[in-house]
C-alpha cells in the first residue's frame, strides 16, 4: 500500500536507470543518507569507535571483495594481504611525504594495492575456483610475511608497529589519537559513500557486465568478445584497491596503530564471510555482511547484560560464539543468497502488502 | 515458519538496535576498574589465572578491608580473547562507566599499542607492568603510561647478567654464543635491539630465531639450533609457543638448565605438557612463585573460604595468578598513594595518574602488605616510569618452580640512554612533547 511502485512512469532512460527507480526508495536512501551524517552529533564515542567505525572500514572490504568474488567470480583469499599493502603503503607515503593530503594517500596507498592485485591475479588465467583460493592464499601469507620481515616498512620501528600520525583534512584532524571519532568516522563514511557509488556504476555498466559474464561462463564469455586476461585482472586491480583503502582506513581511521598480526588470514577469512552471508554479487549485501558480522557479537556479548543477566565473562564470549556460528549456519540455510535476496524478498513481499495475490 | 520469521526479525533488531545503552553496575561511591581479560580463546590457558588473581586480590581488599581506605572498588570484566580490535572495543565501553575508569591494564602488549594513544586523551592511566611498549618508560614523553617494575630490555640485560653469573663472570661470555627465539611480533621483537647491542659490548656470538605466530609449527628453528648447538638459549614466546619449544628442546636433548623463558614463557601452562622433559628449565620473574606468602593465607581466609574465590583453590600460586595479585597490588597501591593527595574518594583517572608516578613502594610496606619476599619494592618518578627493578630467576623441579637466584639486578646504564632514544622517536610519532619533570610536584 504505501509501497507501490503504481503511477511512477518513467519517461527518460535516465529515470529507468536510476540506481533507486522507485521514489520511496529514494526517500529511504535519502533519509538513510542525512541519519548516517547526522550519527556524530547524538552518538557516543563508544558507538562511534567500536561499531559504526568498524562496520564501514569492514565494509568496503566486504565491496572490494564482493566485485571479485562476488560478480566477476575469482575466489580470493587474500583480502588481508592487499589491506596490508595499502596499510603499510599509506604509512610510508604518509610518513616520507608529510604534506600529502591524508585522502590523496588513501587514494595512493589503494592504487600500490591495486598493483599488487593485479601481480598476485596472474594466475587466475590459468586455474580456478578452489585452486585460486589456495593462490591466493600465498599472497596473503607472502605479503604480511614481507611486511613482519622488512624492517623498511614499520620505517624500522623496534617493536615493528605501525603508527597513523596526526594528519587533517582542511583544518580539522582526521587521524592521528586527538582526531575524534566523530571526524574519523565522517571521513570513513564519505569515503564507503563514494566508493559504493563508483562500485555500483561499475558493475552495471559495460565493465561489470563483462566481470558477470566472465563468472558464469567463461568460455562463453570469451567467445562473445571478452577478453578474459584484460577482465579478470581488471577485476583483481579493482578489488585490491578498495581492499587497499579499506587497509589504511582500518589503520589510520580505526585502530590508530598495528602491527602484521591484525591483517593475517583472520582477516581474509572475516570478508569472505561478510560477502557470503550478505550476498554474493550485490552492493547493498556487502553492507548487511559487515553489519552482520561486526555487530551481532557485539549485541550478543552486551545483551545478558541488558536483561540483567549476570554471567560470567567467559561462559558469555562461548555463548556468543555458538549462537553467532548457529545464526551463520541459520542464515545460509533459510536463504543461501545471503541477506541481500532476503532484503529482495521482503520488498517484493512489501509490494504488494496488504494484499497478496 | 513462524520461527524463522521469529529469528529474522529477532535478528533484524539486533543488527538495529544493536549495543545499546549499558546499565551501570558500579555506584559512583566506588572506584572503578575495567579488566580487560582473555578467559577464552587461544590463551585462555595464560589468562585464566591471571584474571583470578586480580579479581581475588580485590575481593580481599573489599572484603576484608572494605576497598582501599574505605572506598570499595568495583571492577567489571571484558573479554578480550588477546585480539587487538576486541582489546579496544572493551576499553571504549568500559573507560566512561561508573565514575570513570581509574586505570587500565591492556594486559597484552598489542592492546597496549592501541590504548596508548587513547588512553593520553581520555586521562586513563594505561598500567602495562613487564609489558608494552619499553620506550614508555621515559615519564616526560609518556605521562600516561607506567610500566614498571620492569621491562622487556630490562630483562633481557638482567638475563645476560645471570648467563654471566652462571659462567664465572660477564667478561667470560666472550666467544659464547646465545640465541634468542622470539614470537615474531612486536613484543617478541622488543628484547632484539638490547641483546645485539650487549653481543656486541660483551663479545657473546647472538643468533636471532623468529617463531611466527602462533609458533605450533618450530621444527626448522630448533633443526637451526641443534646446527648451531648454542650455550644458552633466551626465548620471549607466548601461548602455545612456549609449550611447543620446551618440547622440541626436551626432544633435542638440549641441557634445560641452559634455556631461560622470560617472564611470558615460564609459567606453570607452559612446563607441564613437557612432563619430565622439561625438569630444569628457567624463568625469569619479577615476584615469586607458590602460595606460601602471607599474602596466599589472607586470600584463602577472606575469599576462598567465604566461597568467593574467583577460581580454583588449588591453583593459587601458580605463577601467572601471583602476576595477577602483584598487578592488582600495584593498581591498589597507586590509588591509595593518590589518595594521599586527593582523600578518600572515587578518583578521576588523572589523579591515579599522579599517584602511579608519585608511587613509593618500600620493602617496610610491602611487608605489610603480606608479600615480604614475594616481590621487589618499587619506586616511581616522573622520568621514571619503569623503576628499572631487579629481576629474578625460578627453575621448574618437574612439581613446580622454585627460586634459583637472587634479584639480579638490571644493566640500567645501558638500557636507559637506549630507551630514551626510542622514547624520543616513539613520542614524536604521536605528535608528542617532552614535558619538564622539574615542573611537576
Amino acid at each position: 500500500m504505501i509501497y507501490r511502485e503504481a503511477g511512477q512512469f518513467k519517461s527518460t532512460y535516465a529515470s529507468d536507470q536510476a540506481i533507486f527507480p522507485i521514489v520511496q526508495d529514494r526517500w529511504i536512501a535519502l533519509v538513510g543518507l542525512a541519519a548516517a551524517f547526522g550519527v556524530p552529533l547524538v552518538a557516543t564515542e563508544y558507538w562511534l569507535q567500536a561499531v559504526l567505525i568498524p562496520f564501514l572500514v569492514y565494509a568496503l572490504a566486504a565491496l572490494g571483495l564482493n566485485l571479485l568474488t562476488g560478480y566477476a567470480g575469482q575466489l580470493s583469499l587474500g583480502t588481508g594481504g592487499f589491506m596490508a599493502v595499502g596499510a603499510y603503503s599509506a604509512f610510508k607515503l604518509t610518513t616520507a611525504f608529510p604534506f600529502l593530503p591524508i585522502i590523496g594517500v588513501f587514494l595512493l596507498a589503494g592504487l600500490a594495492a591495486a598493483l599488487v592485485g593485479l601481480l598476485f591475479g596472474i594466475p587466475s588465467l590459468r586455474i580456478k575456483g578452489f585452486y585460486l583460493a589456495v593462490a591466493t592464499l600465498a599472497s596473503q601469507f607472502f605479503l604480511v610475511w614481507l611486511f613482519n620481515k622488512v624492517a623498511w616498512f614499520t620505517n624500522y620501528a623496534s617493536s615493528g608497529t605501525i603508527t597513523a600520525p596526526p594528519r587533517t583534512v582542511l583544518g580539522v584532524m582526521v587521524t592521528g589519537p586527538e582526531a575524534r571519532a566523530g571526524v574519523r568516522y565522517v571521513v570513513a563514511l564519505a569515503l564507503v559513500l563514494v566508493f559504493a557509488l563508483i562500485a555500483k556504476n561499475l558493475v552495471r555498466g559495460r565493465v561489470g557486465r563483462g566481470w558477470m559474464a566472465i563468472r558464469d561462463r567463461d568460455i562463453a564469455a570469451e567467445i562473445i568478445g571478452i577478453r578474459p586476461l584484460r577482465t579478470k585482472l581488471l577485476a583483481f586491480s579493482v578489488s585490491s584497491f578498495y581492499c587497499g583503502v579499506a587497509g589504511a582506513a582500518l589503520v589510520f581511521l580505526y585502530y590508530g596503530s598495528a602491527e602484521t598480526l591484525a591483517f593475517d588470514i583472520n582477516l581474509s577469512f572475516l570478508v569472505l564471510f561478510m560477502v557470503i552471508i550478505g550476498g554474493l554479487g550485490s552492493i547493498l549485501g556487502s553492507f548487511l555482511g559487515a553489519a552482520f558480522i561486526v555487530l551481532v557479537p557485539i549485541f550478543l556479548t552486551n545483551m545478558p547484560e541488558v536483561l540483567g543477566l549476570g554471567l560470567p565473562v567467559a561462559l558469555q564470549k562461548q555463548l556468543e560464539l555458538m549462537v553467532f556460528g548457529g545464526l551463520i549456519v541459520f542464515f545460509l540455510i533459510v536463504e543461501p543468497h545471503g541477506l541481500a535476496r532476503l532484503w529482495q524478498i521482503a520488498k517484493e513481499k512489501l509490494r504488494l502488502w496488504p494484499f497478496p495475490h | 515458519m513462524t520461527v524463522k520469521r521469529l529469528l529474522i526479525g529477532v535478528l533484524a533488531a539486533a543488527v538495529i538496535a544493536g549495543p545499546t545503552a549499558w546499565t551501570v553496575s558500579a555506584q559512583p561511591k566506588e572506584i572503578f576498574i575495567p579488566l580487560l581479560v582473555y578467559r577464552t580463546g587461544p590463551y585462555a590457558p595464560s589468562g585464566v589465572p591471571i584474571a583470578n588473581g586480580f579479581v581475588d586480590y580485590f575481593t580481599l581488599l573489599n572484603e576484608r578491608d572494605g576497598g582501599i581506605n574505605g572506598v570499595k572498588i568495583a571492577w567489571e570484566e571484558c573479554e578480550t580473547q588477546y585480539a587487538t580490535d576486541k582489546g579496544v572495543e572493551c576499553y571504549e565501553k568500559l573507560k566512561g562507566k561508573a565514575a570513570g575508569a581509574a586505570l587500565v591494564n591492556p594486559y597484552s602488549t598489542g592492546i597496549t599499542y592501541q590504548l596508548i594513544p587513547k588512553a593520553a586523551v581520555d586521562k586513563v592511566p594505561v598500567f602495562s607492568m613487564g609489558y608494552g611498549m619499553t620506550a614508555s618508560a621515559d615519564g616526560r614523553w609518556f605521562p600516561w603510561v607506567f610500566n614498571f617494575p620492569t621491562t622487556y630490555w630490562s630483562q633481557a640485560s638482567a638475563v645476560i647478567r645471570y648467563i654471566g653469573q652462571k659462567e664465572g663472570g660477564l667478561d667470560q661470555l666472550k666467544g659464547k654464543k646465545i640465541v634468542h627465539i622470539f614470537h615474531n611480533s612486536p613484543y617478541g621483537k622488543e628484547a632484539n635491539p638490547t641483546l645485539e647491542e650487549l653481543a656486541r659490548k660483551y663479545g657473546f656470538e647472538l643468533t636471532l630465531l623468529a617463531v611466527d605466530h602462533p609458533g605450533q609449527e618450530q621444527k626448522s628453528t630448533w633443526l637451526q639450533v641443534r646446527r648451531l648447538n648454542p650455550n644458552w638459549i633466551f626465548m620471549s614466546g607466548w601461548g602455545v609457543m612456549n609449550q611447543v619449544a620446551i618440547k622440541e628442546a626436551a626432544s633435542i636433548n638440549y641441557p634445560m638448565d641452559h634455556f631461560i623463558g622470560n617472564w611470558w614463557s615460564s609459567s606453570d601452562a607452559d612446563v607441564v605438557p613437557t612432563g619430565d622433559g622439561a625438569k630444569g628449565y628457567i624463568g625469569a620473574t619479577f615476584h615469586a612463585p607458590g602460595a606460601g606468602f602471607k599474602i596466599h593465607q589472607e586470600i584463602f581466609k577472606h575469599v576462598y573460604d567465604k566461597g568467593k574465590g574467583a577460581g580454583e583453590k588449588g591453583r593459587v600460586g601458580e605463577v601467572l595468578y601471583n602476576r595477577g595479585i602483584v598487578n592488582a597490588m600495584f593498581s591498589a597501591e597507586a590509588i591509595r598513594t593518590a589518595m594521599t593527595k586527593f582523600g578518600n574518594k572515587p578518583l578521576t583517572g588523572e589523579q591515579v595518574r599522579w599517584g602511579f608516578e608519585n608511587l613509593n613502594l618500600t620493602e617496610q610496606r610491602l611487608d605489610q602488605l603480606g608479600m615480604k619476599g614475594f616481590t621487589h619494592p618499587v619506586k616511581v618518578t616522573c622520568e621514571d616510569h619503569e623503576g628499572a627493578g631487579p629481576v629474578m630467576f625460578e627453575q621448574w623441579d618437574g612439581k613446580k618452580w622454585v627460586l634459583v637466584s637472587d634479584w639480579i639486578p638490571t644493566m640500567k646504564d645501558i638500557v636507559r640512554p637506549k630507551l630514551e632514544v626510542a622514547a624520543v622517536e616513539e613520542g614524536k610519532k604521536l605528535g608528542y612533547t617532552m614535558r619538564d619533570c622539574s615542573k611537576e610536584k
